[in-house]
This record gives structure tokens, C-alpha cells and sequence, in this order.
């Protein structure tokens, strides 16, 4: 009954060797052995190689608001566009919709069957985004609804993920983790990144670009009052502007927005000797410049970086072939990091760093030693009281154990899991514990023996009533590691991930292996008697 | 070749005759945690209460100026920070807390930490930042939250296999002494002041899983012995269920605590809050599934009938129909 099969015995060991080679490229990683690419290893946490983590979030009604404007938009160029014009007043966006007043009652029917279309999603699903509501005969109301607000999150975000990783690349950094987490958060790992200040600059902004016409008839008093005319709006200048706290009158309409870019680059203008950031327009987007350029020459136009002006310049003569400049008061850094905003595209929402943690390369590098020399005195001292404990069976356990510590490390590598600093804490914990199914067993044999048992049975007895209260044990064990996993972030969860897949292996190295060393021990010896 | 045995054989130490005082103490235990969790705070690192922790070396060797430190980042206008030595003299962890009323802007708590660590810089050119953490009032919150969430469910679930696999009252005990464990190990961490982050709660959960070990090693001989001497008295049966598992409760502690001993002593200093919620609570989770686990089972009422299979109408008939009856 104890003999192990030997088809048993070749997949055994077959499924053990395996997974040791599989632990090899990464016990060897700093020897400089090349495994290839494709040779699975652990991956190291930022806590031990050293990086920066951004934990990013968007603001979901930011997304929300921007949706209402752009569909005022809409429905506003709708209505003026019907023939005959349909007449409106009183507009307003507040609690997320937005209402307006038609004139003539008798225009309602016109003007819903106008909008209706609007309300449908633009990708041709005929999911309803929006209501349209009708109030006291000739008001319209339209509101979001819930699964419309999703998708257009969705979308904003998976926008955003696209935009942060092309302004990553432009760092040059290697290899950035950017994942999306939840519905609108992103984390951001850069390994070797110690000063993430020019990332956290880079993705701060959402380099949203617009070109607008200055209103000539604005009042200077009224502007700096904030009091535009009607269809003009208000921007300030940008704090590191030579204007800055001063405001520009521009007209709402009109304008080109600026993310019809195929090209931006930072450099000097050879007349001032400033820096400034030179732009190509796309196809589309440098006809409507050269439109607007030729019709207004001699007026001036204001260049807004969200939500602010850079610099309010004069068409001199129509700018025909698509290239513009922009000038303001740039740093040859501040130049270079809006030509690769603009580059990469605009944010559709903000982000905002809500967590960050940095650790250096040198520190890294010192846990992972102590970590390591701590483990290898612990893993010695673990040895010594098995053997002096058990005799033999200890000698079994410690293999047991070795091969425990490596296969573990061959599934986290397969796995592709993460090795946190924690997670160090859980190898050395898994050391300990991983012993205490042998503990267990060969008490039992003890027991069995001290009752008069022969040599076999007692061996038998052992690992069969044993193995009982270690299922039990592991598997409560497994669901808290489990709920540690799904419950912890970052460096906790590389802690769970040691700790769960140590019990799986203890349990396989515990029970299986050391059995079948045991019993080809009492198959080859037939001892009378053994000294546990 | 002689071999060690920790625990002699026939060793009878009659644990359940002092269950009362015991008892007693396990309660004064809990509720002397709790007092302390409450009169003293836990100090909360910057997972729970947001906020920045910098990590600094001075690479010239020198005693970091702690109270300097102190001072400089004092000066910036966002409250006393915590500094505090951190593994050796040069090295130091500062914690500055998030100011009033910065939970709802998320951005806070980086903005203020690019101004501390810029300060720092400038005031010292021999310093190294080998780290730098941020979190915000939200996230903070999140990740209290999850904390709590885990814990709870982590009794909640392992009480229900315990119930599954035994019965209630061993479910019931052993949710019991997880709760004693859990409390202790946080009202040491009220008394010491040491501080409490996300990592003390994997070392919670960590505790939570092997003292369950211990308690269901012991409850699994205590059904075997429950089935095996069905006339012996409900006190004896345990105590000789704890006495034979000693060897091994004695042994498992003991490898586990020659396996942390290395790590809380040489380790990283970044590890010390962990391994040493894990080892203080190895002794606690021991005791508490000899003192607490098992007593409990005899106030609950387990008799020796609870693991026999209570005969159905269906299997009378069934053994009638073979000719058992």
C-alpha cells in the first residue's frame, strides 16, 4: 500500500524537475546567463528593483461635463441649422443636463424629430445615451442616461490609457507597466524610474490645444470684470505667461481645436531667439487654419492651453501650409513637454496622482540581500532541528523543503507573479510552516510506534491520519491567503501570492514526495525498526 | 544516533484544570486591547491615514539631524512630521500627515510631497532618497475599508469550514480565538506604538492562518479521540488531545520561529512591523488554541456523541433489507 507505482514515481519526478528548471532563470538572473526571452522568470517588485508607482485617477464627471457641452453643441448647431431655423433661449447645463426653451410651441415636433437622432450612440449600436425630455409644451430637457454616462467613460479612459502610454514612450523609459484599474483609475509602474517629477508634469496636463479668434469688441474693463459679450467667453493667462493675471476675450465659435495634430516638435525661433513649439496640422485640420487665417488677417487669435492663453498672436498674412508656431513664454524643457503633450495626444479627462510610492535602486538591492541572507539563516536552522529531530525522516523533510523553495519559485515564475518585498517575508514564513506537514506526520509515526505498531503500519498510520488535519489546515489556510489576495494591493498582494501557492506546494512536497522516498527507504531496507 | 525530542513521551499536563482562570485572563486579554486601541490610537502609517513617508539616507555616514529634519519639514506648514530612525543611524523615515481638510482633493498629498522632498534636497546635499510614498485621503480610505472587509470575511470564512467540517461549537470557538488573536496582536501595536500599515494587516491574515493551524490539528484529534474513547469525561479527552499534539505544536513553533528569528533580527528594516506582528502573534494564536479553542468546546456542550452518525429512518430500512436488524 505504501509502494509507490512506478508510472507515479516518473511523473513525480518528471512534474518536480520540471518545475525546478522552471525556477533556473530566475535563481540565475544576476549570473548573466542568457535563458533567452521567452525563459520565464519572476518578476521583481518596484519595492525590490527599484521604480516609481502612480496610481492615477480621472474625475468620471469630468467626463460627464465635457459631454454635456460638446452635446449642447450639437443640438444648438441642429436647431440653427433646420430650415426654417428653429428659435431657442434660455439655455442651461446644470445637475448634469442641459434645457432649453424653444420660442414657438408649435416647433416641438420639428425640433424632436431634429435632436432624436442625437440621442442614439454614435457607433451605430442605437443605444440610448441620452432622454430627450419634453416640459410644459416647449421645453426640452435632455439627460444622460446611466449606460450612455458608462460608455462614454469607458471610451474617456480607454482613450486616456492610449495617450499616457504614448507620453511614457516618449520618455524613454523601459518597459512601463500602464494597466487600467476599476472603472476610472490607471496604475503606472516605471522600473529604474527614481524621479517620476517630469512623469507625474507629463501626465498632469491634459494638453487640450484651441485656437480662437479674440473678440475685438471686448471691453477691456469688462473683460478684466469677467463680463464677455454674448458669444464671447473669457480666458485667462497662463500663470508663467508675461500677461499672467490677465484675461483675453475670445469668440466661443469659430475656433480649431487643436487635436487634429500630425506633428508637434519644440525649438528656438531664429528671430527672437525664443523657444517655441512648432506644429503640423493634418489634412483636414490645416485647411480650416488656412480658412480662418486668410479671413482674418490683421486680427489677432489666442492660443488656449487648457483652458488658458499662452499667447494672443496676429494672423500677419494667411498660413497656408498647414504649420503653425507657438510662442509664449517657454523654457526649453516646458517647450519640449508641450510638443509631446500635443504629440501624444490631448487627455480627454485630468488625471490625478492619488498614490505614489518610489523606491530607490540601492535600497532594492539591500532588502533583497538581507532579505535573502535572513532566509538562507533561517532555512539552515530549520534543517538542523529536523535532522537532530527526526533522524532520517528529517533528511527527508529537508529535501522536501529544498525542493518546496524551488518549485515555488518555478510557479511564480510560470505564473509571471510578482516578488515583493513582502513576498520575501513569505518565503521565509513558507520555510518555516512548510515543514510542519512532516511535523505532523512523523509525530504521528512516532505515536504509532511508541503503541507497538510494526515499522510499516506505523509508517502507514502516519501519513493517512496526518494527512487529514493538513488538508484541513492548508485549505483554511488558502482562504485567507485567498482573501489577502483579492483584498490587497500592491506589495501585499505579493505576499498572499507566496503564501497561497507555498501551501499548494508544501502540501505536494509533504505528502507526496517525501512519502515516496519513505517507502522506497522501507521497500529496499525492510528495517525492524526505525529511530523517529 | 540519539534524537532531539522537545516534548518528553508521556508527557500529562493537565491544561483544562486552569481553563477558568484562564479564560478570565484570555477576556482581560481582549478587552485590555481594545481599551488600548481606543485610549491610545493606533499609529497609523500613511496606507490608512494618508499622507507622505520619505525615506532618507545620509551617505556620508552621519547620524541623520532628526531633529532638524523635524524642523525643515516642520517649517513647510503642513504639521509636525513623524521622523524617526529607520534601520541605522544615517537612514530615516519622515511621515508627514495629510493637512485638514485635504481628504476631498485627491492631489493633495503629492503636491505637498514634492514640496518636502525639494526642502530636503536643497537643505541637504549629502542625502539620498531611497524612497518616497504618497497616498491620498481617498485611496486611504479604500484601503481601510479592504482591510477591514478582509479581516472579517477572513474569520467569517474559515469559522464556516470549521462548522463544515466539525461541528458549530468547534466553528464558534475557533472563530472565538481568532478574534483573541486578532485583537491582541492589534492591541500590542496600540501599547508599542509601532506603526500600522497595510503589511500588519498580511501579517494579521498571516497570524489568522497558523493559529487556525494549531487549533485544527488540535480539534482533529479531538474528534478522533471523541470517537475512539466514547465513555471518557468531555475535559479529559481534551487535555489528552492537546498533550499528544504538544510534540508537534511545540516543534511547528518552534521551526517557524527559527525561520522568522533571522529575518526580524537581520532582515530589512521595511519588514520589521511584519515579522514581528507574526512572531508575537505565533505565541498568541499557540495559546489561544490550547486555552482558548478548546475549553470553549466544553461550555458549548460537545459530547462524545456529536461525531456519531445520528442512525435515519432511511438507513434502518436499509439494514433492515440486508438483514442487519
Amino acid at each position: 500500500m505504501l509502494d509507490t507505482p512506478l508510472w507515479k514515481k516518473i511523473s513525480l519526478w518528471g512534474l518536480t524537475i520540471a518545475l525546478i528548471a522552471a525556477a533556473l532563470p530566475s535563481l540565475m538572473m544576476s549570473s548573466g546567463f542568457d535563458f533567452g526571452d521567452d525563459a520565464p522568470t519572476v518578476n521583481l517588485g518596484l519595492d525590490l528593483a527599484g521604480g516609481s508607482h502612480l496610481l492615477l485617477e480621472a474625475d468620471p464627471d469630468d467626463v460627464a461635463a465635457k459631454r454635456l457641452e460638446n452635446m449642447e453643441e450639437s443640438v444648438e448647431a441642429a436647431l440653427r441649422g433646420a430650415t426654417p431655423e428653429i428659435k431657442f433661449g434660455d439655455t442651461s447645463r446644470a445637475d448634469g443636463r442641459f434645457s432649453l426653451l424653444l420660442d414657438s410651441a408649435s416647433d416641438i415636433d420639428r425640433a424632436r424629430g431634429l435632436l432624436e437622432p442625437l440621442m442614439m450612440g454614435r457607433d451605430g449600436s442605437l443605444q440610448q445615451e441620452w432622454d430627450l425630455e419634453v416640459v410644459d409644451t416647449q421645453r426640452l430637457v435632455l439627460v444622460p442616461t446611466e449606460s450612455g454616462l458608462n460608455v462614454a467613460v469607458n471610451n474617456a479612459m480607454e482613450s486616456v490609457i492610449e495617450v499616457v502610454r504614448r507620453r511614457i514612450d516618449e520618455l524613454g523609459t523601459r518597459e512601463p507597466t500602464i494597466v487600467r484599474q476599476g472603472d476610472t483609475r490607471i496604475v503606472v509602474q516605471v522600473p529604474g524610474l527614481e524621479d517620476p517629477q517630469a512623469l507625474k508634469e507629463l501626465l498632469g496636463k491634459t494638453a487640450e490645444l484651441e485656437f480662437k479668434l479674440v473678440d475685438q469688441q471686448a471691453l477691456p474693463s469688462n473683460t478684466e470684470a469677467g463680463v464677455a459679450n454674448p458669444g464671447s467667453q473669457i480666458f485667462p493667462y497662463a500663470a508663467d505667461s508675461n500677461l499672467a493675471g490677465q484675461s483675453e476675450a475670445v469668440k466661443r465659435l469659430g475656433g480649431i481645436r487643436g487635436d487634429s495634430l500630425t506633428g508637434a516638435q519644440a525649438g528656438v525661433d531664429p528671430q527672437t531667439n525664443r523657444s517655441v513649439v512648432n506644429i503640423q496640422f493634418d489634412q483636414q485640420g490645416g485647411q480650416k487654419f488656412a480658412k480662418l487665417s486668410t479671413e482674418n488677417v490683421g486680427q489677432r487669435f489666442a492660443i488656449i492651453l487648457d483652458g488658458e492663453v499662452i499667447s494672443a498672436p496676429f494672423f500677419n498674412e494667411p498660413i497656408l501650409g498647414g504649420a503653425a508656431q507657438i510662442s509664449g513664454s517657454f523654457s526649453p524643457d516646458s517647450a519640449n513637454q508641450l510638443a509631446i503633450q500635443l504629440r501624444s495626444g490631448a487627455l480627454e479627462v485630468p488625471l490625478t496622482v492619488i498614490e505614489e510610492r518610489t523606491v530607490s535602486a540601492e535600497l532594492g538591492e539591500q532588502s533583497i540581500r538581507s532579505g535573502m541572507i535572513a532566509m538562507l539563516i533561517g532555512s539552515l536552522a530549520v534543517i538542523a532541528l529536523m535532522i537532530a529531530t527526526y533522524g532520517r525522516f528529517g533528511v527527508y523533510a529537508t529535501g522536501a523543503l529544498l525542493i518546496n523553495v524551488l518549485i515555488l519559485l518555478g510557479l511564480m515564475a510560470i505564473g509571471n507573479f510578482t516578488l515583493t518585498l513582502p513576498g520575501i517575508a513569505g518565503f521565509v514564513l513558507t520555510v518555516g510552516a512548510a515543514v510542519d506537514a512532516n511535523v505532523l506526520i512523523n509525530e504521528r509515526i512516532r505515536e504509532e510506534r511508541k503503541r507497538g505498531r510494526k515499522v510499516v503500519t506505523a509508517v502507514e498510520n502516519g501519513y493517512k491520519e496526518a494527512s487529514r488535519a493538513i488538508y484541513d489546515a492548508n485549505i483554511t489556510n488558502f482562504i485567507a491567503g485567498a482573501l489577502l489576495f483579492w483584498f490587497g494591493s500592491g506589495p501585499v498582494r505579493g505576499f498572499a501570492v507566496v503564501l497561497v501557492i507555498g501551501l499548494l506546494t508544501s502540501v505536494f512536497t509533504a505528502l507526496t514526495l517525501t512519502r515516496m522516498w519513505v517507502s522506497g527507504y522501507l521497500s529496499a531496507n525492510r528495517p525492524k525498526d526505525i529511530n523517529i | 544516533m540519539k534524537l532531539l525530542k522537545l516534548v518528553p513521551d508521556d508527557t500529562n499536563i493537565q491544561f483544562l484544570r486552569l481553563r477558568v482562570p484562564f479564560f478570565i485572563l484570555s477576556l482581560v486579554l481582549i478587552f485590555g486591547s481594545w481599551g488600548a486601541v481606543a485610549y491610545n490610537g493606533l499609529n497609523l502609517g500613511i496606507d490608512f491615514a494618508g499622507g507622505q513617508e520619505v525615506r532618507l539616507t545620509f551617505e556620508e555616514g552621519n547620524a541623520a539631524p532628526v531633529g532638524e529634519l523635524r524642523e525643515t519639514v516642520a517649517g513647510l506648514g503642513y504639521g509636525t512630521p513623524v521622523v524617526q530612525e529607520f534601520g541605522s543611524p544615517n537612514e530615516v523615515s519622515i511621515r508627514v500627515p495629510l493637512p485638514e481638510g485635504a481628504e476631498d482633493t485627491p492631489g493633495a498629498a503629492t503636491a505637498i510631497g514634492n514640496e518636502v522632498i525639494a526642502a530636503i534636497e536643497s537643505g541637504y546635499p549629502d542625502v539620498r532618497t531611497d524612497g518616497n510614498s504618497t497616498v491620498s485621503g481617498k485611496v486611504a480610505g479604500e484601503f481601510s475599508r479592504d482591510a477591514a472587509i478582509a479581516l472579517a470575511a477572513a474569520m467569517a470564512m474559515v469559522a464556516l469550514y470549521i462548522w463544515i467540517r466539525f461541528e458549530w461549537q468547534f466553528g464558534v470557538g475557533a472563530l472565538f480565538a481568532l478574534f483573541h488573536d486578532v485583537s491582541v496582536t492589534m492591541g500590542l501595536f496600540a501599547i508599542t506604538q509601532m506603526e500600522f500599515s497595510l503589511q500588519i494587516i498580511a501579517a494579521i491574515l498571516a497570524v489568522i492562518g497558523y493559529s487556525l493551524n494549531d487549533t485544527i490539528v488540535v480539534y482533529d484529534r479531538i474528534r478522533e479521540n471523541l470517537k475512539k474513547y466514547r465513555k471518557m469525561p468531555l475535559p479529559e479527552v481534551l487535555d489528552l488531545s492537546v498533550n499528544e499534539t504538544l510534540a508537534r505544536t511545540v516543534m511547528t513553533s518552534l521551526t517557524l520561529l527559527v525561520a522568522l528569528l533571522p529575518l526580524l533580527i537581520a532582515g530589512p528594516a521595511s519588514l520589521f512591523g511584519l515579522v514581528a506582528a507574526i512572531t508575537a502573534g505565533l505565541f498568541i494564536g499557540t495559546y489561544s488554541s490550547i486555552y482558548l479553542a478548546s475549553p470553549l468546546l466544553i461550555w458549548m456542550g460537545v459530547t462524545s456523541d456529536s461525531f456519531v452518525p445520528q442512525e435515519t429512518d432511511a438507513d434502518r430500512q436499509e439494514k433492515k433489507a440486508l438483514g442487519e436488524a
